[in-house]
């Protein structure tokens, strides 16, 4: 279980504020989806956790564990995990090494079958370097496979449907699924996406750094939907590249 | 052999032993070991230090090994030798130097190779530098590569350096004739107050002769590199610069990739980069659990593969 109490973060030295006192419970087992608008506040939450982002003020506690001064390193041997919306590319490391260093050394070998819930052939790919030859989106894939191949207590994905195609945005929804089915981790994916939205057991709206509501999907999807200016269908019509007008 | 030369001879040619086939061992200015195979000879020089290695046409899928140590202070090594790789000869080439200093003066090895590598000949030249040694006294290698590609013939050169060499200047030249083709892949890292030099001369003289150029390096601390490569077309040619520094702590590096055209159908291009490590990247790996100081390490190795 992880808990943020009234935590509150701060950028640059004129100390605007992003995040405002949040207090949240995330609990074992569970599928949250965060939603809200651009800038609000959501990659800021998702990175204080994985403790890229240090709090202002707050403490931050993981399974009963003060962990609010504890660095990236040491929350990732806990069991958290973080895939990054804009990964970085490596010169030199092959996708299998990235893989490898990702998963325990056992799993190793198995590694390789995460890139296909994720849509690339192995064969393809483990011997690929992590460089510019990749499209944003194989990227993002392998970004996803990294996730995937870790034994992880609480895993974070920040916007892992951008700049993924329809077909793999469907692979990727099942394979969210079968990782909530197999009930390993607590999962925790920032999204924009109603497909996402519906995998949701809760769903957390931010806006402006604020919690604005925190509730089971049931409750919160027809608002959310509804608070749209646009016609109901346009999440659909976003997914196949449209403008929301 | 002792400890300290196993372990050189180790970082250098990957092996503790004495390797299979043709071999040539020298130790603080001396050839101490050396044989030759059926396909492969060696003979020293009459005239000056050094030796003469002959592939016999057509020797297919063997190598010829020829390290050189140096374990006491104070020596000055120069060295002169020649590789004739005969028509249609696919063979692997190991060098390297190795330098444990355990004293006060500069020890040196200055190495000359030559090389002609025959009609549709095949050759990879492997050659790894590197120094240690508790000694005040400096490691310094200069090594002068020559090389010249008959029709048809291919040659890959492979020069790594990676710590431990206090001031190295490596030239090389390099003419290439009609459909042949050469791949020169640079590494170094260098660190503390190391100077590095590295100039290269590539003349495209032949129709369609290739040439490519990849060089990566990492500058760490107070240390300095310049690279200056240089590719010349003379005929219809494609040739491909590309240096990649990544720069840490005070280092200095400086890449000066020139490429001259005199065909109209000269083909080249050259690409420069030097930056340092990008924090995303340390991030990431350290949300997959590593140090930070373990992602360092990763990143570099990775960048220098």
């Amino acid at each position: 279980m992880l808990e943020l109490k009234n935590v509150s973060f701060e950028i640059g030295d004129s100390a605007i504020p992003i995040i405002k006192d949040v207090s949240l419970t995330l609990e074992n087992q569970k599928l949250y989806v965060i939603t809200g608008p651009n800038g609000s506040g959501k990659s800021s939450l998702a990175k204080i956790i994985m403790g890229i982002y240090r709090p202002t003020s707050g403490k931050i506690y993981f399974d009963g564990q003060d962990i609010t001064d504890m660095g990236v390193t040491e929350r990732a041997r806990l069991g958290i995990g973080f895939a990054f919306q804009n990964p970085p590319r490596f010169k030199g490391i092959s996708v299998g090494s990235l893989l490898r260093i990702a998963s325990s050394s056992e799993k190793a070998a198995v590694g390789c079958n995460y890139l296909f819930d994720v849509g690339l052939c192995p064969k393809d790919y483990v011997n690929r370097e992590v460089n510019n030859s990749l499209s944003g989106g194989e990227l993002k894939r392998i970004e996803i496979a990294t996730l995937l191949n870790r034994t992880l207590k609480m895993a974070i994905f920040d916007e892992p449907e951008a700049g993924i195609d329809l077909w793999s945005f469907s692979k990727l929804t099942e394979t969210f699924n079968k990782m909530h089915e197999k009930k390993d981790s607590t999962i925790v994916i920032i999204s924009h996406q109603e497909r996402i939205l519906n995998l949701a057991d809760e769903i957390i709206l931010i806006a402006d750094g604020y919690i604005q509501r925190k509730g089971a999907k049931e409750e919160m999807l027809p608002d959310i939907l509804n608070a749209c200016d646009c016609n109901k269908n346009c999440i659909e019509r976003m997914e196949i590249g449209d403008e929301c007008n | 052999m002792s400890a300290i030369e196993k372990k050189i001879l180790e970082q250098i040619i990957d092996l503790h032993e004495t390797p299979q086939g043709a071999y040539n061992l020298r130790k603080n200015g001396e050839g101490v070991e050396r044989h030759s195979s059926a396909n492969i000879e060696i003979r020293p020089k009459k005239d000056k230090p050094g030796i003469d290695i002959f592939v016999k046409p057509g020797t297919k899928g063997e190598s010829v090994h020829i390290p050189v140590i140096i374990t006491e202070t104070g020596i000055k090594d120069l060295v002169y030798n020649t590789f004739d790789i005969g028509e249609g000869a696919d063979v692997l080439v190991v060098a390297g130097c190795g330098i444990h200093n355990p004293g006060q003066k500069t020890s040196q090895h200055d190495g000359v190779h030559n090389f002609i590598v025959r009609k549709g000949a095949r050759m990879r030249y492997v050659e790894k530098h590197y120094g240690q040694g508790e000694g005040t006294g400096k490691r310094i290698l200069n090594p002068q590569t020559i090389i010249e590609i008959e029709e048809g013939g291919t040659a890959e050169l492979e020069l790594v350096q990676i710590r431990g060499v206090d001031s190295t200047k490596r030239t090389t030249t390099a003419k290439v004739h009609k459909n042949a083709h050469l791949v020169v892949t640079e590494r170094m890292l260098t660190h503390g107050e190391q100077l590095a030099e590295s100039e290269m001369i590539i003349e495209l003289v032949g129709e369609n002769a290739a040439a490519q150029v990849i060089s990566r390096s990492v500058a760490q601390d107070q240390s300095k590199q310049v690279f200056y490569p240089r590719m010349v077309g003379l005929a219809k040619c494609r040739g491909h610069v590309q240096c990649d520094a990544i720069i840490m702590n005070n280092a200095v590096v400086r890449a000066i990739p020139e490429i001259a055209a005199h065909h109209e159908d000269a083909n080249l291009v050259h690409e420069a980069a030097i930056g340092r490590i990008a924090g995303e990247q340390i991030i990431k790996l350290m949300t997959l659990g590593l140090s930070e100081k373990e992602a360092e390490e990763t990143i570099l190795a990775g960048f220098l593969s």
